[in-house]
């Protein structure tokens, strides 16, 4: 069993569409007990068995912390990608009895933060659904600024107003507002903690601002599910397990190694953890690291490498797995 | 320097200039000189968004030296006690991009230390530089009673007389190291007092 990813028998309690590209799915525990407790920014592996083909994909719980009833995640639907959001759009139904992770959360609050600066862009709203439920109910300071492309995609944008009201700013794409970053930066009371959650130019974005603007790294949280990118298929011999395998041009490193059944430890799967880091043994070829998590230094020495979102192309690989 | 002997003894560092708008200094004595110092590798114009709070020692050195290098705001204070409304005011108006800057004795230190704490400012996002006395800020376990400048050991408490083995072991939040009774089994015991703190 791997690092941190004790898995949860669970079946799927309810599927309800929420816009045009996202749909929301409800988790209960097979043996009808309460799952386990979890803290605003938690995220959950879910399995998918599709086909032949096994998929483990993160996705933030979106619930409150405070009900463990149930666990819920928001997916996006995504036409372009490798499939996991396709599968779970078109063929999780109510009943299906599924396999997840224990919740992880790369993403926690800094409860000693005086005040809670949050901002979302499209489906990153979901770690912060938790997050705020987690505050409102222990009174916690925060305020939540989202971006999102057109009105109707702004997931959950109506239940957050009503629950929040003016804790919560949107801001619209096709209207052309945008954030006054720098303004909302620099007026933010000393202690206060910031999290970001969206695509990768987003957190890119609001990380550089804030470290020029003088925010101390220590205060600026941010989370991002990158996907592993497809790419060529490539060949891999694993030393310790005396395996040599083929990574196909729609899985990653991380899953081919899983499929040919060696269990390697993960808890993100998206290149930010660091708990799949990997020797690599020798290899003649060229590196597609994909992670945020080696230096650039590990980058270029081609000692290590990062499964779960990196590839590689080129005559040889192997890696001590 | 002081030595790094057992976990809960803070560590300085080397002041460096970091991003952000607003710089307040804050330091003592000696400390004027580590300021001076990062002012060399500071970048052009740094010292126009800062802020300098400085207790010169009974000379008035290094006065002339933080002068020198024109901040926003200068500002001298005969004691940390005297300073201390000011500084929480300034605190509690500042917003986030302020960078804290703490340069001197370890008493000074600790102390702005801790209401930087109670402002929100987590301990790892201050710059400290330990400069001039190794004099310690000692709470007697005892009576509780915080006895400032201590440079001998053993050391007597100011408030309770009681005669105190000075430990490494270092409080945050009292921004004092501790003082625990030497000769509880026998007060006619008295171990030679020396000077280790200077
Ligand atoms: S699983 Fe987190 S970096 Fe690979």
């Amino acid at each position: 069993m791997s690092t941190g990813t004790t898995k949860l028998d669970v079946v799927v309690s309810d599927v309800v569409p929420v816009n045009e590209l996202v749909t929301r799915f409800h988790f209960r525990r097979r043996d009808g007990e309460l799952l386990p407790t979890f803290s605003g920014g938690a995220h959950v592996v879910v399995e998918m068995r599709d086909g032949d083909r096994t998929r483990l994909n993160p996705y933030s719980l979106m619930g409150s912390p405070l009900d463990t009833r149930e666990y819920t995640i928001s997916i996006r639907r995504d036409d372009v990608g490798r499939g996991g959001s396709l599968f779970m759009h078109r063929s999780v139904r109510p009943g299906l009895e599924m396999v997840i992770s224990y919740p992880v959360n790369l993403f926690s609050l800094d409860l000693r933060a005086k005040k809670h600066l949050m901002l979302a862009g499209g489906i990153g709203i979901t770690p912060f659904m938790a997050q705020t439920a987690q505050l409102a109910g222990e009174g916690g300071n925060f305020e939540l600024h989202y971006t999102c492309r057109t009105a109707s995609l702004g997931t959950y944008a109506d239940v957050l107003q009503q629950r929040y009201g003016r804790r919560v700013r949107l801001y619209h794409d096709d209207r052309g507002e945008r954030i006054d970053l720098d303004r909302l930066l620099s007026s933010q009371p000393l202690g206060t903690h910031l999290y970001v959650c969206g695509p990768a130019g987003m957190i890119g974005w609001v990380r550089e601002r804030a470290a020029a603007l003088g925010w101390p790294p220590e205060t600026v949280h941010f989370e991002h599910f990158a996907a592993p990118q497809p790419g060529l298929p490539f060949d891999v011999t694993l030393a310790i397990s005396g395996k040599t395998i083929r990574v196909g041009e729609q899985q990653s490193l991380l899953e081919a190694i899983e499929a040919a059944g060696v269990d390697p430890p993960y808890l993100c799967r998206g290149g930010v953890c660091g708990q799949c880091e990997t020797n690599v043994i020798a290899s003649d070829g060229k590196f597609i690291h994909n992670d945020h998590w080696l230096s650039e230094e590990d980058h270029r020495s081609g000692c290590k490498i990062m499964p779960c979102v990196s590839r590689f192309e080129g005559k040889s690989l192997v890696l001590e797995r | 320097m002081a030595a790094k002997s057992i976990i809960s003894r803070p560590v300085y560092g080397t002041l460096s200039p970091q991003p952000g708008k607003h710089h307040l200094f804050i330091a003592d004595a000696e400390g004027a000189l580590a300021i001076a110092d990062m002012a060399k590798t500071a970048p052009d114009r740094f010292f126009d968004g800062a802020e300098i709070v400085f207790i010169p020692g009974p000379d008035d050195k290094h006065v002339a030296a933080l002068e020198a290098l024109k901040p926003a705001r200068f500002h001298q204070a005969p004691s940390f006690a005297s300073l201390l409304p000011r500084l929480k005011q300034t605190l509690d108006n500042a917003h986030m991009g302020l960078r804290l800057y703490l340069a001197g004795t370890e008493g000074l230190i600790g102390q702005a230390m801790q209401v930087a704490l109670d402002a929100g400012i987590d301990h790892t996002a201050i710059q400290t530089e330990h400069r001039g006395s190794l004099a310690r800020r000692v709470q007697c376990v005892h009576c509780k009673g915080i006895t400032e400048n201590v440079t001998t050991q053993p050391a007597t408490c100011s408030h309770c007389g009681l005669l105190l083995l000075v430990r490494d072991h270092y409080s945050r939040r009292l921004a004092a190291f501790q003082g625990v009774c030497i000769n509880a089994e026998d007060r006619s015991e008295i171990p030679p007092i020396e000077e280790v703190f200077r």
